[in-house]
């Protein structure tokens, strides 16, 4: 088989139990959502990992670059009084 | 009818739900390593390991039936030829993954149907394995159905491989829903309906998705059975002595 | 995946300086953050070798699936060969996250341009064989999976993780085998000692070459690709299976294994190099064999692979059709 013909990468995410988010478990070949699917189902939930699956194309994902990194998270660091920490209150005084 | 009669047919009848799951499972594994691309060979794994699984089940319910002291082990290692029960549909060598696909796809659909059948039994333990058994053959004949439609509408060699595969396994569904004494005994029973209640539910299903596929319906113009009375292909006997072959070469061991 | 920035201008050498800072704080690398060639070049040729070894191994036990000799041991093991089609699925697809698709690994696998694990070059010629594969060759991969488990790359790391915590009912399926052949008749005794004698010392070459004869090792320990050397691995190995052997009153073929109590480690004989070195270049006795399966069940394969694609593009073009037209 040459790479031309080669089926698409799907990533697939997984909700393990109910009430827990998908989360990405890792990738596939196939070459159709339905396929994907089943694919998923097969290679990632044998030991009954899964609850619901989702796939999508590798190709759609679009992801943050890393050298961008700094630039886009560090900012956050600085914005302590985000956190309920960074506040001072009474011990006497409850429901804060 | 004499209890002992009753009991018979019920053990010939958990035979044939058994012997079917346990040669078509078998028939998957011998894929094993070797499918068109890798998911695809651990999903036919999976379909061969439901399988092995139901037949367990099925032999498990069949010994205790019978009461002489044999188990789902003796019935799948111990059983000559004559005395296999399954239809000769599920025997039939794999071919290529047409041949395979379609012979799952059509044993699929007949099997959904019987597993449904059956959840309703007046025999609690066979409704309870036909209970765990559909969800697992519901997936089957999702899995071998989407192939189906893959194959028919794909390139002109799959379409033409997909084709020749119908025609050549086509004549041994007419078996599957031709009953016999046994069934009717079980059908009197309130154990199992007659698999002539659901040919026609069969077929529309098996229709609708080789219209998808387009496909052509074959013309039943040759149909063999016999698998049901131990009458089988030449196939089953090479099948059986590559499967039985440590039990039987070395009969004292345990495994 | 699609970048949404293309990464700044830091030059080679201060990126070389930082990913090697990043490493040696145990922080991972992930498949878009920079690494050096040689970095990536080793990954995809070390995971593609254990990709295609989970898949060549596929074969040896898949051979004994349709004769399994009870119901129970043939779900077992077909299971077991299954999660192997999983891991090598898993592994082709970390190595995929650093540019090189699993048609190219394949492609090169196919034509002899990569390697896979020589232990799957050997013949299984008895029920026992599988029993030991369980346990020895399944015991030797686990002791080297566990330590790749804290390998610097991320999606490897992760794959490894997974692999282990999946592969550790393999190990114990082949022990019960040979508790099985090991305890029962004289015929099964033969065949758990004979599959012993043939399988121990491929199963210590596993662990490749000794650690005073690897050139890659050292970078490959700096990069922390490689976290535990060879050598050392080997000796976990004969230390975990002594005293297994010893349980099932089998006798490991090695006439100078034995017990040292001032290293508190087990002694054992020098490997027999040569016959690696054979086998890896293509010389093993099923090295031609196990090629030649892999390549037909490949080109088997194509007509339907192509056609699962011929219908995909033809769904996706009607169904684009069919929005052009309701639109």
């Amino acid at each position: 088989m040459t790479a031309g013909n080669d089926w698409p990468l799907w990533e697939v995410f997984i909700r393990a139990r109910e009430g827990l988010s998908h989360k990405h478990v890792g990738s596939l070949h196939a070459c159709d959502a339905e396929m994907a699917l089943q694919h998923a189902r097969d290679v990632y939930t044998r030991r009954r990992e899964g609850e619901s699956i989702w796939v999508v194309q590798s190709t759609d994902i679009i992801a943050s670059a890393p050298a961008d990194k700094e630039s886009l998270f560090d900012p956050a660091d600085a914005k302590i009084y985000r956190h309920p920490t960074f506040y001072e209150v009474p011990d006497e005084v409850e429901c804060l | 009818m004499t209890a002992a009669a009753q009991r018979e047919a019920l053990f010939e009848y958990l035979l044939r739900l058994g012997d079917n799951c346990l040669i078509l499972g078998h028939r998957l594994s011998e894929w094993c390593g070797k499918g068109p691309v890798l998911e695809e060979d651990i999903a036919l794994s999976n379909i061969a390991l439901d399988l092995v699984g139901q037949s367990t089940l099925w032999l498990d319910l069949a010994a205790t039936v019978e009461g002489a002291g044999r188990d789902a082990d003796a019935l799948a290692f111990k059983r000559d030829v004559l005395d296999w029960r399954n239809f000769l549909l599920v025997e039939q060598p794999n071919g290529d993954f047409a041949q395979t696909i379609v012979r799952q796809f059509l044993f699929d659909c007949f099997h959904v149907e019987l597993l449904q059948a059956l959840t309703k039994s007046a025999n609690q333990e066979i409704a309870n394995i036909a209970a765990k058994a559909i969800k697992e053959a519901v997936y089957h004949r999702r899995h071998s159905g989407q192939w189906v439609i893959r194959l028919g509408d794909g390139t002109e060699e799959s379409r033409t491989r997909a084709q020749a595969a119908l025609e050549q396994l086509w004549g041994y569904t007419r078996e599957l829903f031709d009953g016999d004494a046994i069934d009717e005994m079980m059908m009197q029973a309130g154990i199992a309906i007659d698999p002539g209640d659901f040919h026609e539910n069969w077929r529309d299903a098996v229709t609708a998705v080789l219209g998808e596929a387009t496909l052509t319906v074959p013309e039943a113009t040759w149909s063999i059975g016999g698998g049901k009375k131990g009458v089988h292909s030449e196939h089953l006997g090479f099948l059986l002595a590559e499967m039985q072959f440590l039990p039987r070469a070395y009969p004292d061991a345990k495994w | 995946m699609v970048e949404s920035q293309s990464p700044g201008q830091a030059s080679e050498t201060e990126e070389a300086a930082r990913f090697q800072a990043r490493v040696d704080q145990e922080i991972k690398i992930e498949p878009r953050d920079w690494m050096p060639e040689g970095y990536r070049k080793t990954l995809v040729r070390q995971i593609s070798q254990h990709a295609h070894s989970e898949i060549v191994g596929m074969l040896p036990e898949g051979c004994w699936v349709t004769r399994a000799p009870s119901l129970r041991r043939k779900v077992q093991l077909l299971a077991k060969i299954q999660d192997e089609a999983g891991h090598g699925l898993y592994l082709y697809s970390a190595a995929e996250t650093l540019g090189t698709p699993r048609s190219e690994m394949i492609d090169a696998l196919h034509s002899d341009r990569a390697k896979y694990s020589n232990i799957f070059n050997y013949p299984v010629l008895s029920w026992a064989d599988i029993g030991t594969i369980g346990w020895l060759v399944d015991g030797a991969a686990i002791i080297n999976q566990i330590a790749l488990c804290r390998c610097s790359y991320g999606p490897y790391a992760r794959a490894m993780e997974r692999i282990c915590r999946e592969e550790s009912f393999h190990q114990r399926q082949g022990y019960e085998i040979m508790m099985s052949m090991a305890f029962g008749t004289s015929e099964q005794k033969r065949m758990a000692q004979s599959a012993l004698d043939r399988w121990w010392g491929p199963s210590l070459m596993m662990f490749g070459p000794s650690d005073r004869d690897t050139a890659q090792s050292s970078q490959s320990m700096a990069w922390k690709i490689k976290r535990v050397s060879n050598d050392d691995l080997r000796q976990q190995f004969v230390d975990m299976a002594v005293p297994q052997a010893e349980y099932l009153g089998l006798k490991i073929p090695d006439p100078d294994l034995k017990w040292n109590e001032e290293r508190g480690h087990y002694d054992f004989g020098e490997i027999d190099w040569a016959e690696l070195k054979r086998v890896v270049s293509g010389d093993g006795p099923c090295n031609k064999e196990r090629m030649a399966a892999r390549i037909k069940a490949h080109e088997d394969g194509a007509w339907v692979r192509e056609a699962a694609v011929a219908y995909a593009e033809k769904k996706r073009q009607r169904e684009s059709a069919a929005r052009i037209a309701a639109e």
